[in-house]
């Protein structure tokens, strides 16, 4: 094959990159958006068995080993994409990420210790900003991904003078990448890499769990700019346009992300500079809480003429999505005027909470966003939060402060009454007291949400 | 490549990376994310072009982790978004 072709080749599928992000950002859309990105993806790694490279012949050298790990990437990633809860893809798709920063790092250090002396400036520059960049991605990655599945704490960890720690491991980084450019050679490079996946680590575990979003998409960004500088190594156009792609809209994404939570970016991003570490008081509390039973619950509902529904990552934990379903229906039938009211980041991520309803088939038109339904809580007799906290915390509201502040919430408390539906106490994901738990007009319905929820619809059948 | 032909390849393509999404709901930030995600999988190109001219076996080694990882990356990225974007269908107009 010519290069003229496989450029041109490299050029379609950069092509189908720019219509599957197109398609992505619209419902319609999104679905084939997908599959044309799918098919870019497997039009370019076919092409390149077909072009032999300056210097080397078809077929490919090592073409067993690249097949053979072709092979076991498929075998790995296929089955977690296709077996993974709904409730735990985030935590995947960090991993994904991970894996990607992670392959770009190893193919600069690959490309760097072939190209040995004969590399020229700009392309030890290019392959240190690679493995800088893809270790942190890599660590970071990793540490998102055990935040999310909860294998660690999902506050923020902040130990004594760690921003003097963290900003001395990046001076250290870019010193070591300065002696990289200047000394060629394999030690420096390792010795890069290592500290660039200790700052990824350092970089993401100050960062809260209401934060973690953020951090995923802007770690995102970061592998398709190392997958850009990668294409400038490796002289591949496709390369270049695909990681500029993502690193470009996986930007603008994170800032929408970001304003769609109302956090700045600047500020989850150097939180690891200016953290400070907390004092834990004020948690410990054994103030009285109003508990009520199921039958309560169901009277409540019965009387009521409007009800909003705030599900949260709890309601998804217990798979309740189609009890809760039921009930709305429920209600509906009793001409009720029921509602969900969607928090933007309700779940794990934005949207999330809008996948696992659509999973149980919840009618598009009675699910409600966080501003269409909040001047609306003033009319309404009765909100239920079902395994949501953060995202009702009036605490964003009217404490500077705490972690959230500033963060839009769905504004239940301006409801005539209020049912919490919750396992225990324990506070949220972001780890703050929610003051909405010890409200009079709070009622709270301890247990498992779609044990509750079940009994709950029994009851409001006996009436 | 001429430098300048790089440099001018990769502004226009931030250009077109800020635009395309520049509309995007929240509800669809998840599904968008993970998609992108899955595009820059195609640092699996650059893993086998590696693999090809690996000339030791610390290389070779090296690079066959990066197909690996790179596989991952791309095919399970299609596939998980591919799964959500099912959820959505049926519910709209």
């Amino acid at each position: 094959m010519s290069r003229t072709l496989y450029d041109l080749v490299g050029l379609a599928a950069g092509v189908a990159f720019i219509l599957a992000l197109k398609g992505l950002s619209h419902p319609k859309t999104a679905r084939r958006g997908n599959l044309i990105g799918a098919f870019g993806a497997t039009l370019a790694t076919l092409v390149v068995f077909f072009y032999a490279n300056p210097g080397s012949s078809l077929p490919l050298n090592n073409l067993g080993w690249i097949l053979g790990a072709m092979v076991v990437g498929l075998l790995v990633g296929v089955p977690a994409a296709r077996k993974v809860q709904m409730t735990q893809m985030p935590q995947l798709v960090a991993l994904f990420n991970g894996v990607g920063g992670g392959a770009a790092a190893l193919v600069a250090i690959v490309e760097y210790l072939h190209l040995g002396a004969e590399a020229t400036t700009a392309e030890v520059v290019f392959t240190v900003f690679t493995v800088i960049v893809g270790c942190v991605s890599f660590s970071g990655s990793v540490i998102t991904f055990m935040k999310l599945q909860e294998l660690m704490t999902t506050r923020p960890v902040i130990f004594p003078a760690g921003r003097f720690i963290i900003a001395a491991t990046l001076v250290s980084v870019i010193g070591v990448g300065g002696w990289v450019v200047s000394a060629l050679g394999t030690t420096p490079l390792l010795v890069l890499a290592g500290l660039s996946l200790l700052f990824g680590v350092l970089f993401v575990l100050p960062v809260g769990g209401a934060d973690v979003p953020i951090v995923i998409s802007l770690l995102n960004a970061f592998t398709g700019l190392t997958v850009a500088a990668s294409g400038y190594v490796l002289d591949s156009v496709l390369l270049i346009i695909a990681g500029t792609l993502v690193g470009a809209s996986g930007t603008i994404l994170t800032r929408k992300m970001a304003e769609a939570m109302g956090r700045s970016l600047f500020g989850t991003l150097f939180g690891a500079f200016t953290a400070k570490p907390q004092d834990a008081s004020g948690s410990a509390e054994e103030r009285p809480v109003r508990s009520g039973s199921p039958d309560d619950v169901a009277i409540l509902l019965n009387y009521a003429r409007r009800v909003v529904i705030v599900p949260g990552f709890g309601l998804a934990v217990a798979q309740a999505q189609h009890t809760v379903r039921e009930l709305a229906d429920m209600l509906i039938a009793k001409g009720i005027d029921v509602a969900y009211g969607i928090h933007p980041v309700a779940g794990r991520m934005p949207g999330h909470m809008n996948v696992l309803l659509a999973e149980a088939n919840v009618p598009y038109e009675q699910l409600a966003e966080m501003d269409e339904v909040n001047p609306t809580f003033g009319q309404t007799d009765v909100a239920i939060v079902i395994g949501a906290n953060d995202v009702v915390n009036p605490a964003a509201q009217t404490s500077p402060g705490c972690p959230i502040y500033g963060m839009p919430i769905l504004e239940v408390n301006q409801a005539a009454n209020i049912i919490f539906l919750k396992r225990s106490m324990r506070p949220g994901f972001a780890g703050i007291e929610n003051e909405l738990l010890y409200d009079p007009k709070t009622m709270l319905l301890f247990g498992d949400a779609k044990a509750s929820l079940t009994k709950v619809v029994s009851a409001l059948k006996a009436l | 490549m001429e430098p300048m032909a790089i440099v001018s390849i990769f502004v226009l393509a931030v250009f077109v990376g800020f635009e395309v999404v520049s509309k995007v709901s929240s509800t669809l930030h998840t599904p968008l994310m993970s998609g992108a995600n899955a595009i820059h999988g195609v640092i699996l190109v650059g893993a086998i072009i590696v693999a090809d001219h690996s000339s030791t076996n610390l290389e070779l080694g090296l690079a066959v982790a990066a197909i690996v990882l790179a596989t991952i990356n791309m095919v399970g990225g299609f596939v998980v978004t591919d799964r959500m974007l099912e959820m959505f269908k049926g519910n709209k107009k």
